[in-house]
């Protein structure tokens, strides 16, 4: 039997680490830091988890650390945001070209200066380029169950590869919400003891990651690009399976009441349930509007976003973050870039809003909406505009 | 895994690279000589030698190989030339000389 308990963001994420068995927790516990690797240092000094922590020097420690355990054979999870993830930055490319699926919770910050803590995915977003799978958790239940789920799609000997489950700096991190737990026999049974195939061992010596030279450099990223693309097809397996066991299904891109919308709002992370609010009032007042949530943001799901705007005429993209000096937000670049070719007869606009924490009301994304088709409709002089930003 | 060894490495296929920075099969380094972008190579005097094996010690490449005789030779397929086998023995038995182009 399952229990349905509240779980603060942070502690759903520890539990899903304690429940997935992991074997060693690096990390380092200063601010930017959460409660996730605090809670998991608990578990593990009250006997609840045998695992090894290893509190480090600093993120880039901490991604090494998880680098070594996870080539080792370990089943490997960390945490970080913002200021300590880009300091782990360097690590996350050797992880992933050397496919090793260490699972980590982001919870995404705005980046300093100024100096802050609260949401927004300009940190998650310098990661793009990383090979790491990337999901992003609308609430505390997705952020557990994208865990758990996120060692099956990355330890698939398929696959390998590491995986990154974001999650909103404060509004999922530091609130509390009703979240359902499987019982541990349950999850044993969707993510049995794992393997690497290619684990380090004395008796059998291997190198990994040695050099390389303009010969063979292209063909090692191709192939890196390719694989990083098929774990998409895994990953529709895996959360099929895991919706036939715990009864919720998962999908790289969610509709909501996109049902003959020809207006579609685009969202990722913690804001998209106001957006579905939003959504629900437009509906109820007779407007042909729908929503889609981007959960998986690497690789890209082309096909489904081909297949959820098939009837839409306007996708309004609205981004949590700015590329300074760019063609908006890259959750907009990438949406437009991927519907140039495919959808001459789709109009895709920009919309930026909601950076560090700035709360967005059901009024301003339902203004947002209409905003939007105004300018799918006249243009505008801008290349994206801005949401709820004074002047 | 780039352990196709019918090919040489500039042979190898995008497809001949899945877990392509993973190597199974232990002497990957005796395929990819790297010292071919020398400048200057030591040359050693056994006169002046001692056997201390100083330079076998600071040698950054392991590219000084002990010889039956107790002697060190550097071996050239993997000097990079960077002298420090010449700086650090003390009977300057060590010099470097340019490449010829």
């Amino acid at each position: 039997m399952s229990r349905r308990i509240a779980l603060e963001g942070s502690f759903a994420a520890a539990e899903a680490a304690k429940m997935a068995d992991v074997d060693v927790v690096a990390a380092y516990p200063i601010t930017p830091q959460t409660h996730i690797v605090e809670r998991l240092a608990d578990m593990v000094a009250n006997g609840e988890l045998k695992a090894a922590y290893i509190p480090v020097d600093s993120e880039h420690s901490a991604m090494s650390a998880c680098s070594g355990a996870s080539v080792a054979g370990a089943r490997t999870f960390t945490a970080t945001a913002s200021q300590g993830f880009f300091l782990m930055h360097e690590v996350l490319y050797w992880v992933s070209a050397m496919n090793q699926p260490v699972v980590m919770a982001v919870c995404n910050r705005a980046v300093a200066p100024p100096q802050n803590i609260w949401a927004d995915y300009s940190d998650a977003m310098t990661a793009r380029d990383t090979g790491w799978i990337q999901l992003f958790a609308v609430n505390n239940q997705e952020i557990f169950d994208f865990i758990l789920s996120g060692f099956r799609i990355g330890e698939d000997p398929r696959v390998l590869l590491p995986v990154m489950v974001h999650l909103d700096g404060f509004t999922l991190t530091h609130v509390i919400e009703p979240v359902v737990l499987p019982e541990q026999e349950e999850v044993d049974r969707f993510l049995p003891k794992y393997q690497h195939p290619f684990a380090l061992n004395p008796d059998k010596p291997m190198s990994y990651a040695v050099i390389s030279s303009p010969d063979i450099y292209s063909e090692t990223k191709k192939a890196q690009d390719v694989n990083l693309r098929q774990s998409k097809e895994v990953a529709l397996q895996v959360w099929k399976e895991f919706g036939d066991m715990f009864g919720r299904y998962y999908s790289p891109i969610e509709r909501y009441k996109c049902e003959g919308a020809r207006t579609l709002l685009m969202t990722m992370g913690s804001l998209s349930e106001t957006a579905k609010v939003a959504i629900d009032g437009k509906r109820a007042r007779g407007e042909d509007v729908g929503l889609i949530i981007l959960h998986l943001w690497r690789p890209f799901p082309f096909e489904e976003l081909y297949q959820a705007v098939e009837d839409a005429e306007v996708l309004i993209v609205f981004d949590r973050c700015i590329s300074l000096g760019g063609p908006g937000g890259p959750p907009f670049s990438e949406v437009r870039s991927a519907l140039f070719d495919r959808r001459k007869d789709i109009k895709v606009v920009g919309l930026v809003g909601a950076l560090c924490g700035r709360n967005l009301s059901v009024e301003q994304f339902e203004e947002m909406i209409d905003r939007g088709r105004e300018i799918a409709e006249k243009g505008s002089k801008e290349i994206f505009e801005t949401i709820g930003i004074r002047g | 895994m780039a352990e196709e060894e019918s090919k040489t490495v500039s042979e190898l296929t995008w497809q001949d690279m899945r877990f392509g920075n993973i190597y199974t099969k232990p002497g990957s380094a005796i395929r990819l000589k790297t010292g071919d972008w020398r400048s200057q190579r030591p040359i050693v005097e056994a006169a002046k030698c001692n056997k201390c094996g100083l330079c076998w010690l600071y040698c950054p490449d392991s590219a000084l190989k002990p010889l039956e005789d107790g002697y060190y030779e550097p071996d050239l397929d993997y000097c990079k030339g960077c002298g420090i086998c010449s700086q650090v023995c003390p009977k300057e038995a060590i010099t470097m000389i340019e490449e010829e182009a």
